[in-house]
């Protein structure tokens, strides 16, 4: 790479200076070349996303109105979203701290190994892909005839379904959400636990400090702030999440997200055609503020660490 | 060393329960798709996979979306992403935005705006679950500009751009026989991760009412929860496959940098 440099150097007396360099002023035909870019992205990204949140504050006839926001805030939707607020927070503290464990079981492994590499593998088929397809495992694993419902009933005389239907309400997306949640804690936390250079631990051993005093005093101040942004990432994406809930939960709109579903497939009262956008506005609204408090919190981090 | 035996058990207690937890599943959908009648073992959920014509149908317009889509984003992203290092740094910040807005907009609310696009979408271009194109390729923006950022930011472009130009190469084969196969492993990271997300995705395909895979597996659902089982294993494994073959393209890079 460095073996090129000599032409740069060169490039004052070069045939080029016309077209070429001279990042100041690009011309009006440069700008062309990210058109069609920026056309795209404004059609499919920026107006959809326009649309709704301007749509969050008009009534039926596109008068300016505040009915649908404050609508958020009474009954039905009110409550999805405390739920959804719950389902998230709960499952990013599960995932965050068995998927930490699972990061640190991997990571003191070897770098190139074949568990590494599969756990990774792994993680980022559920994290990421694992959608419609998680929903089915569940009802494969502890749905009313799955394989460990069956067990347990045939073998140990428990009914996992005695309560209620449990699988196809809050608790059951609890435990379903774990299965994207732990993955993906051990993507985003794993760089971080890679960073720990093994030459601290040996500093702490020789000045006679134990895994503990490592932990306390090393370890841990260095992990918190990216277990934190790791744990809000978490939220963000469980509190976005669509289509394993939507998989298993056919009927009721227990969740934000269901709630939109159900806005968008006509179960509509008239006169709220535009609450479904207010919905989504609460919903970016709460995304936009976990990330933001992440953002806030590395930016902290960067500037001490350096 | 007592705590290194320490570490070690706890670190084979953890993977233990760990792996348990989450291999189970997945021995539950192999035992449920070749369940039989009266407790036998049988084939027949994953045989009637190639004979359902809905699921087949299904199948090949999620594999042309992935194709497509992956195109498209490529043929977006990598010009301007190469333009704007070279002749417009001004634009960086606002292209990042962009490409990483997807992150803060949940599918489900990007749906919602869609639907009135889409409208005019199928009306002039049809009702063609191919239009699908354009939405994934908004979905898969923010993993493609990562992949194609750390490409870009790994190869000294404005030297190689510069000298190529010096040389009387027009900016179409600066861009293609240059800065294209200089990036190609972080191009093929940013298509392998497209294609793996279009074959996955339920929440737009599903509202938009298209006709794609995981749609056509959750209604499947509904009737015959076999089929839909063995189809949702095969998926798993498919993207396992992808990403762990992911994993080595990665580890390609790493070494060639070191070489360099």
């Amino acid at each position: 790479m460095t073996s090129v440099a000599p032409v740069a150097a060169a490039k004052p007396g070069g045939p080029t200076p016309s077209k070429g360099g001279a990042a100041g002023r690009p011309s009006a035909v440069a700008w062309l070349v990210v058109v069609p870019f920026l056309a795209f992205v404004g059609t499919f990204l920026v107006y959809p996303t326009v649309l709704v949140l301007f749509g969050a504050f008009q009534d039926s006839n596109g008068a300016f109105t505040l009915e649908n926001l404050t609508t958020l805030f009474t009954g039905v939707v009110f409550d999805a979203f405390v739920r959804s607020i719950e389902l998230s927070a709960l499952t990013a503290v599960i995932g965050a701290i068995f998927g930490a464990l699972l990061t640190w079981a991997i990571a003191v492994g070897n770098p190139d190994g074949m568990l590494r590499r599969v756990v990774v593998a792994g993680s980022g088929v559920l994290a990421q892909f694992g959608g419609v397809p998680l929903a089915f495992a569940f009802l494969a694993t502890v749905g009313f005839e799955g394989l460990v419902t069956k067990f347990l009933r045939d073998n140990v005389g428990i009914d996992l379904f005695a309560g209620s239907a449990w699988l196809f309400d809050l608790p059951g997306l609890t435990l379903v959400y774990t299965f994207f949640q732990i993955p993906l804690m051990v993507i985003v936390f794993l760089p971080a636990l890679d960073g720990l250079r093994p030459q601290w631990r040996e500093a702490n051993a020789s000045l006679g400090g134990t895994s503990w005093t490592y932990w306390r005093h090393v370890g841990g101040p260095i992990l918190t702030p990216p277990f934190l942004g790791a744990l809000l990432l978490l939220f963000a994406n469980a509190f976005s999440a669509y289509a394993t809930a939507a998989a298993l939960v056919s009927q009721g709109s227990p969740i934000v997200p269901l709630q939109i579903r159900g806005f968008l497939t006509g179960e509509v009262v008239l006169g709220q055609e535009n609450l479904g956008k207010a919905l989504g506005l609460g919903m970016v609204i709460v995304v936009s503020i976990a990330m933001g408090v992440n953002v806030l919190l590395q930016k902290r981090v960067a500037k001490w660490v350096r | 060393m007592g705590s290194l035996v320490k570490q070690r058990v706890l670190r084979t207690i953890i993977l233990l329960v760990l792996g348990v937890y989450f291999v189970l599943p997945l021995i539950a959908m192999a035992e449920f798709s070749t369940r039989g009648r009266e407790g036998s073992r049988s084939l027949e959920s994953w045989t009637s996979i190639v004979d359902d014509e809905g699921l087949m149908e299904a199948l090949v317009n999620s594999l042309l979306l992935s194709v497509t889509s992956a195109v498209l984003m490529l043929v977006l992203l990598v010009p301007t992403m190469a333009w704007i290092r070279l002749r417009l740094p001004q634009l960086q910040r606002l292209v990042e935005f962009l490409c990483l807005l997807p992150l803060a907009i949940p599918a489900i609310v990007l749906v919602v705006g869609m639907a009135p696009l889409y409208a005019w979408v199928n009306y002039f271009l049809g009702d063609s679950p191919l239009t699908l194109t354009f939405a994934y390729t908004i979905l898969v923006l923010p993993f493609a500009y990562r992949a194609v950022d750390a490409g870009l930011s790994a190869i000294d472009l404005k030297t190689l751009a510069e000298a190529a130009r010096s040389l009387g190469a027009s900016w179409f084969t600066v861009l293609w026989k240059v800065v294209v196969p200089n990036i190609r492993v972080a191009l093929i990271g940013a298509s392998l991760l497209s294609v793996a997300l279009v074959l996955g995705e339920f929440t737009i395909a599903s509202l938009l009412n298209f006709d794609t895979l995981q749609v056509q597996v959750n209604l499947l659902g509904k009737r015959n929860a076999g089929v839909s089982i063995a189809v949702s294993l095969l998926c798993l494994i498919f993207a396992f496959v992808l990403l762990f073959a992911l994993s080595y393209v990665g580890q390609r890079r790493r070494q060639t940098v070191v070489e360099e």
